[in-house]
């Protein structure tokens, strides 16, 4: 079966203001709106898509993390994914333990494709999808805004520093996501029903066979400095006068 | 002792300014030992540049058809080949270096720091998370290789006046086929490169179209600088995605940066913070740029941006 696997994570909204814990061990997520990372969502879109056009028969959404994480799941159900699978894992997951658990669904499920978000925007590591690429070893196209699948091989264009690169690569792959891929849809409230009815497996890490090694110590988190706010100026001519004085000009 | 290797960035022809910047950041460690790798398929002129910077004791070149140009899934395995040697393999956090080194620290079974800001100790990274609104110190087991990427933004070029030894490196190992070039586009302009222009101007959704950026790229060839975008105006159509400065754009630090019809997402923020002065302009004087301008000017860009010009020329 011709079948998309999707990553996704559960973070803090990308709209709440951050805020670090006085005691520095994190940031504050009590009480604060955790969603599906921006670019997993656009990730799930472009699964969806490809599957309308006929291009997949199926896709498979899938995470690591505890409990909490379902809710973000069955979001994604309500968007339109078939299944869920949850590999429950408590504390800090790191890319590498990640990849290795999505490998190991890789090896059950047998994608054509995985997409996966290019970062996620709570530890904006953006490197989940390169090491599963490199574990499976398999291609690697990270920073698509536009995907076309024709055969067994992808045409993806990337988003890179000069502008915008194209590659070729053979199925299957890995694919991570940029915001301009596409604009995720809306959750519709009979979606959201059907999805409580939609399969969601949940698979404890040990049972994979991944160990939950942490090989970096989160030794503190601290806000960033401030800057100082500076002053208004009432038109052009001040500004261009300030600036020259500071030798800016 | 420390012994770091730089996978440098190039276009064939010329040595990035990025990884001068790394070395810049690996140099930060006393006692630091730094070798640059260059993989190319001729790879003289830029190993030359290479070992031309200051702090490098040390370039290796690994040369290979397949190497030009460079792909993330080629990369890896050569430069993985290499680093056993090395304590600390780094890139720079550019989308070459983004797309790379992660794929060699998967092949390694290595813990990858993305984006490091401060190098405190051989095992002790600083680093930003969530878009910058925290600071995060992490540490790594003495005796464990560590894979990194250098944010741009906080590392000023190294300089020249070095004289390091190249030599010839070799690996067997088995490069895939799997991932093919087809092609890149990049818009050609003489503006400064955004990532390290001096001067940098930036356009949001105020200014209308792609039409509207014109007023901006006449103001920056007068000023010497470069033009960017937020994502918002990026979105809309009105300038290419190389142009986006922010989380997921490009992290700058110019001397000035001026926002011009920016509200001042917390996202686009983040890829200014290090911009020694900025100036904000923008029509409505609630919009969040102005908390972290230096320079506020309310009111209509499209009569302030050419009247900025007409006072500089």
């Amino acid at each position: 079966m011709k079948r998309i696997l999707v990553g996704i994570k559960r973070v803090v909204d990308y709209n709440v203001r951050i805020r670090v814990k006085p005691d520095g061990s994190g940031v504050i997520t009590e009480g604060v709106k955790m969603s599906i990372n921006p670019f997993d969502e656009i990730a799930l879109e472009e699964a969806l898509r490809i599957k309308e056009r006929g291009g997949t028969e199926e896709v498979v959404v899938a995470t690591v993390g505890p409990a909490d994480c379902q809710a973000q799941l069955r979001t994604a159900l309500a968007m339109g994914a078939d299944r869920a699978l949850h590999v429950q894992a408590e504390g800090v997951i790191e890319p590498l333990v990640a990849a290795r658990a999505l490998l190991k669904l890789i090896e059950r499920e047998q994608p054509l494709l995985v997409i996966l978000g290019k970062q996620a925007i709570d530890d904006d590591n953006g490197q989940t999808g390169q090491v599963l690429a490199a574990l499976w070893d398999r291609p690697q196209a990270t920073y698509a805004s536009k995907l076309e699948i024709s055969g067994g091989t992808a045409r993806v264009t990337r988003e890179v520093d000069a502008g915008l690169e194209t590659l070729e690569v053979d199925l299957p792959a890995v694919i991570t996501t940029d915001l301009r891929l596409n604009e995720p849809r809306y959750v519709k409230l009979p979606d959201i029903m059907k999805a409580k009815k939609k399969p969601l497996e949940t698979l404890p890490l040990a049972q994979l066979q991944v160990e939950p090694r942490q090989q970096l110590k989160l030794v503190k988190f601290e806000p960033p400095p401030q800057r100082q706010k500076g002053i208004r100026v009432k038109d052009a001519g001040e500004l261009v006068a300030a600036l020259k004085k500071k030798g800016l000009l | 002792m420390t012994d770091i290797l730089i996978v440098a960035e190039h276009d064939a022809a010329r040595l990035n300014v990025s990884t001068a910047k790394c070395v810049s950041c690996a140099r930060a460690l006393a006692g630091a030992r730094v070798t640059v790798l260059v993989c190319a398929a001729d790879a003289a002129a830029v190993a030359g540049q290479a070992a031309q910077l200051e702090g490098v004791d040390k370039v290796l070149t690994l040369e290979n058809p397949a190497n030009a140009p460079a792909l993330a899934a080629v990369l890896a395995p050569q430069v993985s080949a290499l680093a056993a040697p090395y304590a600390l393999v780094l890139g720079p956090s550019t989308t070459f270096g983004k797309d790379l080194m992660p794929r060699v620290a998967g092949l390694l079974g290595a813990p990858q720091v993305s984006d490091i800001m401060a190098l405190e100790s051989p095992t002790r990274f600083r680093r930003p998370v969530y878009a910058g609104n925290a600071l995060l110190t992490v540490e790594s087991e003495p005796g464990t290789k560590v894979i990194g990427t250098v944010r741009m933004a906080s590392f000023e070029a190294a300089t020249g006046g070095g004289a390091a030894p190249i030599e010839k490196a070799s690996v067997s190992v088995q490069l895939p086929t799997h991932t093919r070039f087809v092609s890149v586009s990049a818009a050609k302009n003489d503006r400064p490169d955004l990532q390290t222009a001096t001067r940098v101007i930036s356009g949001g959704r105020a200014l209308g179209s792609a039409d509207g950026f014109k007023i901006l790229y006449s103001l920056a060839d007068k000023l010497g600088a470069a033009v960017g975008a937020s994502r918002a105006a990026v979105d809309a159509g009105y300038a290419p995605n190389e142009m986006q400065v922010g989380q997921t754009g490009k992290i700058i630090a110019p001397e000035l940066y001026v926002a011009v019809g920016i509200s001042g997402a917390i996202q686009h923020l983040t890829g200014i913070k290090d911009a020694r002065t900025i100036v904000a302009i923008n029509k409505d004087g609630e919009a969040p740029i102005f908390e972290v301008a230096d320079y506020g000017l309310v009111g209509d860009l499209f009569q302030i941006i050419p009247e900025i010009e007409r006072l500089v020329s």
